[in-house]
């Protein structure tokens, strides 16, 4: 068959034309060598959304470097922030990164009790980290430094709360795909969406270092 | 008969991000990085928290010292927890990445800009107040 064409993997490379016809060889299986595997494609295009959302908080980091400056008279960051209670959220979240690579590892290798051990503490630091955070908000709101209180304050709620909302969705996640890999076991397409997990949780670690540097190290040192 | 087709394997020797090595066998090493990155991680944290707080350095050096740190850290983690490297199976990867980092700095950059020269030309507010009665 390939004598009579030998350059029709050339002219077609992943014989889009050929469906398998009898007689021919089998189009599907040499289709699927030449495409990139399902892990790859899947990554990279959680990769891609991560990126779009890195954008989207771009928008919101720019709206707050615009109006951080804007108290209307009322409190200011340097008055606000406690940076202890910052330095232990970023403990936190850092542990927590820590703890899902090593879950992302024990997903890999199988390995079921790296796999819930890991993914257990990243819950549990992702649940401290959200708690301190909500502490924190409540006591801004008593105080009368709410989110109406001026344009600094809206700025400072968006940002960081959607950055807070992110990890509480990061966190069902979480428990989602412990329990999907609890029934169903490290099939190929469960470890897709581990890999696309660990990769959320690693980005909103990313955007907390751009956040506690411009919004709390920034806002206190003025 | 394929095996002496010539094959075209396009995308044969990716990694999707986030994964370290394409077949999987990462335990040993895969720890240790991740070990490596959150030491450095954890350095250059406390280093922008010291230095955030100290007196010891000229303050105006401070917000250019925490914006290097933030940088450098945000690199830590994609090249240790991430994987994100500068080989040819991350080509696609880093491309998409660049692409972003483009769109972020033109975001946050142009509006830095554009708003701090409107607030320059604005004319002061007490001075529009009077103009309106």
């Amino acid at each position: 068959m390939s004598a009579t064409h030998p350059g029709a993997a050339f002219s077609d490379p992943n014989l889009v034309g050929t469906g398998g016809a009898a007689g021919r060889r089998p189009a599907v299986s040499h289709a699927a060598r030449n495409l990139a595997s399902k892990r790859i494609i899947a990554g990279y295009g959680f990769w891609i959304f991560l990126l779009s959302d890195i954008v989207m908080f771009s928008a919101f980091f720019a709206a707050y470097a615009v109006l951080s400056g804007e108290t209307a008279g009322g409190p200011s960051g340097k008055d606000l922030f406690d940076l202890t209670n910052v330095a232990i959220e970023t403990g936190c979240l850092l542990l927590s990164s820590f703890t899902c690579g090593i879950a992302s590892i024990g997903a890999r290798a199988h390995h079921a009790l790296m796999y819930y051990g890991g993914m257990a503490v990243t819950f549990l630091f992702g649940a401290i980290f959200l708690f301190l955070e909500m502490h924190e908000f409540a006591g801004m709101i008593a105080q009368g430094a709410g989110p109406t209180r001026s344009a600094f304050l809206s700025a400072f709620f968006t940002l960081v709360g959607c950055h807070g909302l992110h990890v509480t969705l990061g966190l069902l996640w979480l428990l989602t795909m412990m329990a999907q890999v609890f029934a169903k076991g490290f099939r190929a397409d469960i470890l897709r969406r581990v890999l696309c997990f660990s990769l959320f949780w690693h980005a909103l670690d990313i955007i907390w270092v751009a956040l506690f540097t411009i919004v709390y190290l920034y806002g206190a040192g003025q | 008969m394929s095996d002496t087709a010539p094959r075209i394997e396009l995308h044969a020797e990716d990694v999707a991000p986030g994964d370290e090595r394409a077949d999987g066998r990462e335990i040993v090493e895969g720890l240790r990085g991740y070990l490596v990155g959150f030491a450095l991680a954890t350095l250059i944290t406390v280093v922008a928290f010291f230095i955030a707080q100290t007196t010891l350095v000229w303050r105006p050096s401070i917000p250019i010292a925490l914006f290097v740190l933030a940088i450098a850290q945000m690199g830590v983690h994609l090249v240790f927890f991430i994987h994100i490297t500068t080989g040819p199976d991350n080509t696609n990867n880093i491309l998409a990445l660049a692409f972003g980092v483009l769109i972020v700095f033109l975001v946050i950059g142009g509006s830095l800009w554009i708003m701090s020269n409107l607030n320059h030309n604005m004319m002061p507010m007490d001075q529009l107040m009077q103009m309106q009665r």
